[in-house]
Parts: C-alpha cells; structure tokens; sequence
C-alpha cells in the first residue's frame, strides 16, 4: 500500500484537495484517515465522495502524539481494507506539528488568503513536506502569490510547490502524479517520524487548570518581561 | 553550483552582502542576532539561546537548508520566445486538428460562449500540458514539452494570471506592497521599476491614488489597474494570462497598449468586443474545442478604431458627470 500524510492548518483546504487528488487518481482504491481535535464534518464529504473514512479526535491529546500513536493502526486498517492508497489528514496542528514520516510523501495544505508571512510563521509541517500544495490562489493578486510563493521557499526550497484549485481540481492533477511516484510501503512499525513532537511534558498536559508558580511542574519555559 | 563551503567559511556578514536573500533566511528562522563576523555554523555554537534545538534543526541542517535555498534562489529567469499550442478534442471528444503558436509580444484574445472552455485552455497552457489534461492537448515552450520536473519547478514563474476575482489581501501600502513584490524578485534596484509601476497604475485607473494609499483600500478600477501594471512592470513571469477584466473600469485601450509589444506573451479570455478586437488574433472556443482562430481582418480594425473613440467618449462622459456638470452645455466632452 502506498501513504500520504497531509497536513496544513485549519480551514487551510486540506480535506478540498484530498477528494480533488482522489478524483485524479480514479484507479486507486483509496481511503481516508482523518485525525482532528474536537469537531470534524469531513466524514461526510469523504463519504458523499465514496471514500471510505475514519475520523479520531485528539480531544485533550496533543495533536501531534494522538497522530504517531494511532498511525501505525491507521495504516492496518488500510491494508486489513485493500487499499492501494491511504491518506492521513492531520487538522487543527499548532505550528509546531508534524504528521510527516521519513518514507512517505508529505504534503502541506496552505492558503494564500492565510497572509503572506504565514509560510514563514508554520514550522516543520511546512519545512519539511515534500510537496507545498497552496490553494485559494485564484482570488488574491498575483504579486502576493508570488510573495507568498517566495515566503514558502524560504522556509522550505527543496520542495515542490503546485497552485491548487480546490473548488475547480485545477492543479490537482500534477498532485496526483507525484503521489503515483510513491513507493509500496509494507509496514509503518520501525519507521520514523520526520520531526519530533513538542516537548510537552507538564503539569497542564496531565489536567492542571489553576494558574501560579507554586502549580507548575516539569517542562516550563519562562518569558522575560523587564 | 554547491555554497556548502562557503557557508561554512564566510563570515555571516559577507554572505549577506553576496546574497540578501540571506537576510531574509535569518529572520525567517529567528537567527538575527547571531554573531555576523562570524561562518554559519561557528556564529551557532556561539549562540547561547538555544535556538537550533527549538527549531530542532542542528548546524549542518541549516547549513544545508541554506545550501539548497542559495541554489534555489539563483535567478533562473526563464525567456520564453513562443508557445505552441497544439490541439487536442473538444468535449465530446471531436479533433481539434489545428495548432497555434504565440510569440513574445503578441496578444491574443480568447472568445466564446460561458462554458466553451477558455479557462480550461488557460488552465492547458498554466500547467504546461502534455496531453494529460481533460483536452489532450500538448502546450509547447518554444518547441519542447517540459518535463514533470519543470512543470512542478518552485512557484511556476512562466506564468503570470490576472482575473476578476482577485484582490489584494495583505494590509500595505502601495509603496510597500510594490517594494515586498520586487523584494522577492531580488531586484537589485527596484526602485526605478517600482516608480515606473505606480506611474503606469495611476495611467491606467483614470483615478489618481497615492503611493501611501493602502491596496485593500483601492477602488475596483485602481486595483486592477494595480495589478495590469505590476504584471507588466515587475513581474518576472514571460507569459501573463487574463481572464475577463473587462469590467474593469480601467482604460482597457492603454491597459492592451502597455502589453503589446512588450516582452510578454499575452492571452486574454474576454466578451468584450473592444478587446477581443485589440489583439491581432483571437481564439474562438466551442463546448470545450477550439473552433478557430481568426486574424484581426481590415474591416474589424475599423470597427476597433470605432469602438476605441466610443470608449473615449464614454470615459469623457463620465468624468464630466463625475464632476458635477451638465453635458453638452459649453462642450465639455468631445462631440462627433
């Protein structure tokens, strides 16, 4: 089975230009995994596509380590299914995530309307996926595309940046073909993640709700205020 | 051509100076203040904060990064002198059986119906068709087909659009909005062409603005006049393709004129008769196919001439009444 991860922040288009790739890719059994916080109404737009879908909600889990523990199980659903293609879809990411594995394609969804510095403002999500898909071009000037292209080669050159269309598939189908470029892959268990997940390991992780020094425990990281 | 060595034994400051691109990669991963006097990987280790561990990147990661953006930011402007479109079928999949080239400093207009198919003959040429495409058609950049690595090339500079959907999001000036499009140009000197830009913008609206004037708060008319001109001024992209500005409300016979002639590859999907007749060719698409392609005959240009002092007329009209006068009353306006 090959695998995609994609990931992008919200509202950024990411479910858009998955069922966009599956319209481009019509030979491929594909199925979807989607990993979202609270609230997700992308199962029915995955469904109404004929794609079969499953949604998990982080909930209070930070988003990044609900992904890397359920994605190896994710991917055996895929193969348990048949797939030829499964896709992750990771949403509601803080800047700091990401769902990118050593191995399989990583592709972030970003959106033109989002201003031209947030290139600069997302982390690894961005710096390390191997496609830049960016969508809603179609309504901002074409000097801020550029400038915003431009944002996204600074933070990350060496990938493939495609203009996406997720309302009209313009574009998708050049995503289509480097996904087909792919390789099977037979197992997640082993493989690594491309970054590592924040390093949250402190009292609010584990349910504290009170403000103070004296309820602050483990990993803390203090301001300087003069 | 690698930098790797040179990263590593040039100071940051030096770097700086070769290529500014540079500064914008140390602000965009929060490295300023380190130590310009000092190579890249030296300055980090100097650097206390513990900065490459937040970004979980160690000296040589962005030593690399820095190596590949370097290579990436080379200026590999691309001069394309002629596309060749050739044809593919319509929607129910009737031959096309023609081909079209364009050259530099031609403009060429697109005609037909809502649904013929003149955004998907853009969309054809945008993403450099290989017979991949609904159409099958196969667009040629001066007589060769690009390969996937090119047409997935960072940011597809060969192409420049325009549309009527577009507008400007970010919240500048005009001034800074030009000087950020040829910032990331790595214009040496912008300022020149950023002067030339504005003057032209302003040409084009009929409606004066400033340089200080934000771009979210230009008028319909003024920012596509914006737009044609940065297009045409600062824009690195050969070939630029229009779809409908005709309602605009910018000087459409100044707007063709700028891009006539010029060092552009034009292609403009429009209804409106004064410009589908301004370019010296037009495309006419039917449920998907090209139907033809016609030359701007005799008899059409005299119509053009027509239309053009219609044009004229109508903008006189309107700047009289925009004005607070009466027509016709000390001939105020040109007259037949």
């Amino acid at each position: 089975m090959k695998m995609l991860t994609v990931s992008g922040p919200p509202s950024a288009g990411k479910t858009s230009v998955v069922l966009q790739l599956a319209k481009n890719l019509p030979d491929l059994h594909i199925g979807v995994v989607k990993f979202d916080c609270l609230t997700s109404y992308d199962e029915e737009r995955y469904e109404a596509a004929g794609l079969p879908v499953v949604v998990g909600y982080a909930g209070k889990l930070c988003p990044d380590h609900f992904f890397v523990t359920n994605v190896q199980e994710a991917f055996e659903w895929g193969q348990r299914k048949g797939f030829d293609l499964l896709i992750t879809e990771s949403a509601g990411l803080c800047n700091r995530c990401s769902p990118h594995i050593r191995g399989v394609p990583a592709v972030c969804v970003i959106d033109n309307l989002a201003g031209i510095n947030t290139p600069r403002k997302l982390g690894p999500m961005l710096r390390l996926a191997d496609v830049v898909a960016v969508t809603k071009g179609d309504i901002v000037s074409q000097a801020e595309r550029e400038v915003f292209a431009y944002n996204i080669r600074q933070m990350n050159p060496r990938a493939t940046l495609l203009r996406l269309n997720g309302i009209t598939g313009q574009g998708a189908f050049l995503l289509a073909k480097a996904v087909e470029k792919a390789r099977e892959i037979e197992t997640l268990s082993g493989m690594q993640l491309r970054f590592t997940t924040p390093s949250s390991v402190c009292a609010y992780c584990t349910g504290e709700k009170r403000i103070g020094m004296e309820y602050q425990l483990g990993m803390t990281r203090p301001m300087v205020f003069d | 051509m690698d930098y790797t060595l040179e990263i590593m034994s040039a100071p940051l400051g030096a770097l700086l100076e070769r290529y500014p691109v540079c500064r914008d990669f140390l602000q965009t991963y929060g490295l300023e203040k380190l130590d310009l006097s000092l190579p890249l990987p030296k300055a980090l280790e100097h650097d206390a904060g513990g900065l490459t561990a937040d970004l979980g990147l160690s000296a040589l990661d962005l030593t690399d990064l820095l190596n590949d953006l370097l290579q990436a930011s080379r200026r590999v402007e691309e001069t394309i002198n002629s596309i060749e479109i050739r044809g593919g079928t319509d929607k129910d999949g009737n031959a096309e059986n023609l081909n079209v080239t364009i050259r530099t400093g031609e403009i060429v207009s697109l005609v037909g119906p809502t649904g013929s198919g003149k955004s998907q003959l853009l969309a054809d040429i945008e993403c450099a068709a290989r017979g991949d495409t609904p159409t099958g058609r196969v667009v040629l950049f001066d007589g060769r087909a690009l390969s996937d690595e090119e047409r997935f090339s960072l940011g597809n500079q060969r192409i420049a659009q325009l549309t009527q959907n577009m507008n400007f999001v970010i919240d500048v000036s005009v001034q800074d909005f030009l000087q950020m499009h040829a910032r990331s140009r790595m214009l040496p000197q912008p300022e020149e062409l950023i002067e030339r830009c504005f003057e032209t913008a302003n040409a084009l609206s009929g409606e004066p603005f400033t340089k200080d004037t934000k771009v979210t708060r230009l008028s319909g008319g003024q920012s596509r006049a914006l737009m044609i001109a940065d297009a045409a001024c600062i824009s690195p992209s050969p070939i630029l393709l229009i779809d409908e500005i005709e309602n605009a409300g910018i000087d459409r016979v100044r707007a063709v004129e700028l891009l006539t002639g010029g060092d552009k590859i034009v292609l403009l999907a429009t209804h409106d008769p004064l410009l589908a007749l301004s370019a010296s060719r037009r495309i006419v698409l039917q449920n998907g196919g090209i139907r033809a392609v016609l030359e701007t005959n005799e008899a059409e240009r005299k119509t053009l001439r027509e239309l053009r002092e219609a044009e004229k007329r109508n903008a006189d009209l309107r700047r009289v009444l925009r004005a607070g006068e009466r027509i016709g009353l000390c001939g105020n306006y040109t007259t037949d």
